[in-house]
C-alpha cells in the first residue's frame, strides 16, 4: 500500500469497523479523521460550507419560481438550440453536461497516475480536465450571449416572470466562476506535477511549505464537487 | 470522565503526524505585519475589532443623546440617527464579537489549548485577516461616501433597505456595506476552516476532544455554525446587491415610491428575512458559545474547582449549536407567517432553555463550595451569568408567539438582546482580556483601574438596560429617533430616557479607562511570570510569556489529564497542569 499513501500520512494499527470505529477515532487524541491530512479536511469542510451557499441559492430561486404570479418561461424552448433545420431543446447544455462530467473522469484518472507517481500522465490529464473545464465555460458564454441577444436581462425577459433571468445569472454566473477558479487551480497544480515540484521538494512561492502529491487529489475533491452542484442546477434549472 | 489512570503515560499513543513546516519570519515585515504567526494575526483581528469596536461605543453616545435629550443636537438628524443605529448594531454584531471571540481568541487560544504550533494553514490564516481588515476599511469608507452609510437598519430589510427613503438607501451606502459584509465572510471562511481543521485534526498526543478546554468546544462549535449560517448572508448580500445595482427584483416587490412606480416587480422580502435570519440567529449563538466556553474556564480557574459536569457542558454547546439553526423565525413572528409555523418556531425556541439551563446549573454548581477568588476575570464571569440569566428571561417572552407580538419592535426587544448577547459576550470578552492579557503581554492589568471599570461597566449596563424594559412594555417603540407628544407614553419615559442616556454615557467612559489600561500596561503593568492565575491549561505551561513563535520548545507537550484538575485531594498543589506526567494520587480525573 505504500504507493498508494499520499503525503506524510502514515497509516497505523487497524482500526474496528464501523459505528466502533467512528466513536473510537473520535474519542482519541491527535485526530479525529484517522489517515485524513490536513489539506483534504480542509477541502471537505470548504465544500461542505459551499453547498450551504448553492443549496441557498437554489432554494431562493425555487421560491421565486413557486410564488411568482407570472408564467415562468418554458425551458425546454428557451434552450433549445435551431439545428439542421429544427428546434432541438436543451442541446447545448446536453453537451455542457457531458463536458463536465467527462472531465470529471480525465479527473479522476488524473488522481489515479497521481497515486501511482506518474508525472507525465498526470499532468496530461489534468491539463485535459482544464481545457474541458474551459470548454463548458466557453459553452455558458455563448449561451449567455445567446440569451442576452434575445432579450433576457436580470430585471426582465421577453416570455414572462422577471426572476427567470436574474436567478438564471446568478446561479450559473455563480457556479461558472467556481469552475473558472477550478481550471486556474488545475493549470497551477498541473504545472507543479510536471515541473516534478513535488518530488524534489519545491517550496510554494506564496505558503513557503513543500508541495504534495496530495494536491491533486484535493483538487479532484474541488472538482467533482463542481460537477455535482452543475447536476443539481441542471435537474433544478433546466428540467424543471 | 477518561478512566483514573495511574500509569498515563503508558497509555499515550505514539504521534500520528510529523512536526508541522513553520513559516520563520525573516523580516520585521513578515514577522510582525504580513505575519503567519496566529498569535499576531489574533491581535491584529483584536486591535482591529476593539478600534472599530470603538467606533460603534462613539455612535451609541450619539443615539443616546438623541434619544434622552431629543431636538438638543442639531447634527443629530432622523436620518443620520438610523445612520448610527444600523453601523452601531452591525459593527456591533459582526465586526467587533464575531471578529474578536473568533478570529482574537479563537487564533490565541486554539492552537495553544490544543497543543499545535500554529494553525494547520498558517498563510490562508492570514489571509483571513488582510480579507478582514479589508472588509473593515470598506464599512468605514461607507461613513464618507455620498450620503452617508445605509441607515436600514442592522438587519437591512428590504424593500427600504434599497429605497430613497432610507438614508443610503440610493447612495453608495448601501453597496458598501453589501460588499463588505460579502468579503468578511470570505474572510472568516479561511480563518474559519483552519480553526476547525486545528481542533479536529492537530491536537497534540493525549488531547482527546473530551479533555478539551470548554473554551476551545465553545469556539469550535461556533465556528463550525458560522461555516454553515454565514452561507445564508452571503447568498441574501449577493442577492440584494443584484436587486440594489442591476435591477433584478430578487426581493423587491412592485412598489410605488415617491409617487412613482419602481422598475422592480414580483421579488419576496419576506424570502430575505428568511435567509437573514437563517443567519442571524445561529449568530448570536456564534457570540454565545464562545462566551460560553470561556467563562467556564474563568470560572474553574478562578474558584480553583473542577467544571461541574463536563462532559453535559460539551454536549450542551453542541446541542445549542444544532438547535439553533430551527428557531430562526422567531425573528419573523409579525411577518404574518402560518400560525403552524408560529407553534413549532416557539417549541423549538424554549427547548434552547434546557441545554442553556444546564449550563447555567453547571457554572453556579461550579462555584458552589469553591475556593472563589474574586479576581477582575472572576467578577465579569460572574456578571455574565447573572446577566445571561436576566436577558434569558425575557427571552422567554419573546419566544412565545402571543407574547412576542405586542412586544415585537418596542424597546423591550432592544433591551433584551442587549442583555443577552451584546451586555452578557462583551463582559466576556473583557474577563477573557483579563484574564489572558498576562499571557500575551507578560505583564497583569492594572488592578486598579481593572476594578473601576469592571464596577462601573457592570452596575451601569443595569442602568442602562433595565429601564429600558419597563420603557418598551409601556409601548416605545424601537428605532425612532424621538418621540414627540405621544399621548400613550407617560412622561416617566423622557426621565428614564434621560437618566439611561447618563448612565451609557459613564459606561462608555469607564470603557477609555480599559482600553487606556491595555496600553498602560504593557509598560506599566505587574510582571506576570508564566502562570500568574496557577491555570492547568497547555497556554500556561509554554516556555515563555509570551509563548515564542512555535509555541512550545523542542518538543510538543503531551497531554495526560483533563483541564479541570484544580484543588485534587492529596495533590501538592491546588492544580495539576494538563502535562503534568504525575498520577494524580486520588479522586481526580486522569
Amino acid at each position: 500500500m505504500a504507493e498508494t499513501s499520499l503525503g506524510h500520512v502514515d497509516h497505523t494499527a487497524p482500526r474496528p469497523p464501523g459505528l466502533r470505529g467512528f466513536i473510537a477515532d473520535w474519542s482519541s487524541d491527535q485526530r479525529a479523521f484517522k489517515g485524513v491530512s490536513w489539506g483534504k479536511a480542509m477541502m471537505w469542510i470548504f465544500l461542505l460550507s459551499d453547498t450551504f451557499i448553492f443549496g441557498c441559492f437554489l432554494l431562493s430561486y425555487m421560491t421565486a419560481r413557486m410564488s411568482t404570479v407570472v408564467p415562468w418561461p418554458n425551458p425546454s424552448e428557451v434552450f433549445a438550440l435551431h439545428l439542421f433545420g429544427q428546434n432541438i431543446p436543451l442541446i447545448l447544455i446536453a453537451i455542457m453536461t457531458f463536458v463536465l462530467i467527462s472531465s470529471s473522469g480525465t479527473m479522476a484518472m488524473a488522481v489515479n497516475f497521481g497515486y501511482r507517481r506518474d508525472r507525465r500522465k498526470t499532468a496530461v490529464l489534468m491539463l485535459l480536465t482544464a481545457l474541458l473545464g474551459a470548454t463548458f465555460v466557453g459553452m455558458q458564454a455563448f449561451e449567455w450571449t445567446k440569451l442576452i441577444s434575445e432579450g433576457v436581462r436580470p430585471w426582465e425577459n421577453p416570455w414572462g416572470a422577471a426572476q427567470f433571468g436574474s436567478t438564471f445569472f446568478m446561479i450559473t454566473g455563480f457556479h461558472g466562476t467556481h469552475v473558472t477558479i477550478g481550471v486556474i487551480f488545475l493549470l497551477i497544480v498541473a504545472r507543479k506535477v510536471w515541473r516534478g515540484d513535488y518530488e524534489t521538494g519545491e517550496r510554494g512561492f506564496f505558503t513557503s511549505r513543500r508541495g504534495q502529491y496530495e494536491s491533486v487529489e484535493i483538487m479532484g475533491l474541488y472538482w467533482h464537487f463542481v460537477d455535482l452542484v452543475w447536476v443539481f442546477i441542471f435537474a433544478f434549472f433546466y428540467l424543471w | 470522565m477518561v478512566d483514573v489512570t495511574p500509569h498515563g503515560a503508558d497509555l499515550i499513543p505514539p504521534a500520528e503526524v510529523g512536526e508541522m513546516e513553520l513559516y520563520h519570519p525573516h523580516s520585521w515585515w513578515t514577522k510582525y505585519v504580513f505575519a503567519q504567526d496566529a498569535k499576531v494575526i489574533a491581535i491584529q483581528y483584536s486591535g482591529t475589532a476593539l478600534a472599530i469596536g470603538l467606533v460603534a461605543l462613539v455612535l451609541s453616545w450619539l443615539m443616546r443623546l438623541q434619544l434622552g435629550f431629543p431636538g438638543t443636537f442639531d447634527f443629530i438628524t432622523p436620518e443620520a440617527y438610523y445612520q448610527f443605529m444600523t453601523m452601531h448594531g452591525m459593527i456591533m454584531v459582526i465586526y467587533l464579537l464575531t471578529a474578536l471571540f473568533l478570529g482574537g481568541f479563537g487564533n490565541y487560544l486554539i492552537p495553544l489549548m490544543v497543543g499545535a504550533r500554529d494553525m494547520v494553514f498558517p498563510y490562508v490564516n492570514m489571509l483571513s485577516y488582510w480579507i478582514y481588515l479589508l472588509a473593515v476599511l470598506v464599512l468605514v469608507a461607507s461613513f464618507f461616501a455620498p450620503g452617508g452609510p445605509t441607515g436600514a437598519g442592522w438587519t437591512l430589510y428590504p424593500p427600504q433597505a434599497i429605497l430613497s427613503g432610507t438614508p443610503g438607501g440610493t447612495g453608495p451606502g448601501i453597496i458598501l456595506m453589501l460588499v463588505s459584509l460579502i468579503l468578511f465572510i470570505i474572510g472568516f471562511t479561511m480563518g474559519g476552516l483552519n480553526y476547525v481543521v486545528t481542533v479536529l485534526q492537530a491536537r497534540t498526543r493525549g488531547m482527546t476532544l473530551m479533555r478539551l478546554p470548554l473554551t476551545v468546544w465553545g469556539i469550535f462549535t461556533a465556528t463550525v455554525m458560522a461555516l454553515l449560517a454565514f452561507p445564508a448572508l452571503f447568498v441574501a448580500c449577493v442577492m440584494m446587491l443584484f436587486d440594489r445595482a442591476i435591477g433584478s427584483s430578487f426581493f423587491m416587490p412592485a412598489i410605488v415610491e415617491m409617487g412613482e412606480q419602481s422598475p422592480h416587480n414580483g421579488g419576496s422580502p419576506i424570502m430575505f428575512q428568511h435567509l437573514f435570519w437563517f443567519f442571524g440567529h445561529p449568530e448570536v449563538y456564534i457570540v454565545a458559545l464562545p462566551a460560553f466556553g470561556i467563562v467556564s474556564d474563568l470560572i474553574s480557574t478562578h474558584a480553583r474547582k473542577n467544571i461541574f459536569g463536563y462532559r453535559m457542558m460539551v454536549w450542551a454547546i453542541v446541542g445549542i449549536g444544532a438547535l439553533s439553526f430551527v428557531v430562526w423565525a422567531h425573528h419573523m413572528y409579525v411577518s404574518g407567517m402560518h400560525p403552524y409555523f408560529g407553534f413549532f418556531f416557539a417549541t423549538t425556541t424554549l427547548i434552547i432553555a434546557v441545554p442553556t439551563a444546564i449550563k447555567v446549573y453547571n457554572w453556579v454548581l461550579t462555584l458552589w463550595r469553591g475556593d472563589i477568588h474574586l479576581t477582575i476575570p472572576m467578577l465579569f464571569a460572574l456578571a455574565f451569568i447573572v446577566t445571561f440569566v436576566n436577558g434569558g428571561l425575557t427571552g422567554l417572552f419573546l419566544g412565545n408567539v402571543v407574547v412576542d407580538v405586542p412586544l415585537s419592535d418596542t424597546m423591550f426587544v432592544v433591551a433584551h438582546f442587549h442583555m443577552v448577547m451584546g451586555v452578557a459576550p462583551i463582559l466576556v470578552v473583557f474577563g477573557a482580556i483579563y484574564h489572558w492579557y498576562p499571557k500575551i503581554s507578560g505583564r497583569m492589568l492594572n488592578e486598579f483601574m481593572g476594578r473601576f471599570h469592571f464596577w462601573v461597566t457592570f452596575i451601569g449596563a443595569y442602568l442602562i438596560f433595565f429601564p429600558m424594559h419597563y420603557v418598551g412594555l409601556v409601548g416605545v417603540p424601537r428605532r425612532y429617533p424621538e418621540l414627540g407628544d405621544t399621548a400613550f407614553i407617560p412622561p416617566s419615559v423622557h426621565t428614564l430616557n434621560e437618566f439611561i442616556t447618563v448612565a451609557a454615557l459613564t459606561v462608555g467612559f469607564a470603557q477609555l479607562v480599559f482600553l487606556f489600561n491595555l496600553f498602560w500596561s504593557i509598560r506599566h503593568g505587574k510582571k506576570a511570570g508564566d502562570n500568574p492565575w496557577r491555570a492547568t491549561t497547555l497556554e500556561w505551561q509554554t516556555a515563555g510569556t509570551p509563548p515564542p513563535h512555535g509555541n512550545f520548545g523542542k518538543e510538543l507537550p503531551v497531554v495526560y489529564r483533563w483541564a479541570y484538575d484544580y484543588s485534587v485531594p492529596g495533590a501538592p498543589e491546588d492544580f495539576i497542569a494538563q502535562n503534568d506526567p504525575r498520577p494524580s494520587t486520588q479522586g481526580g480525573h486522569a
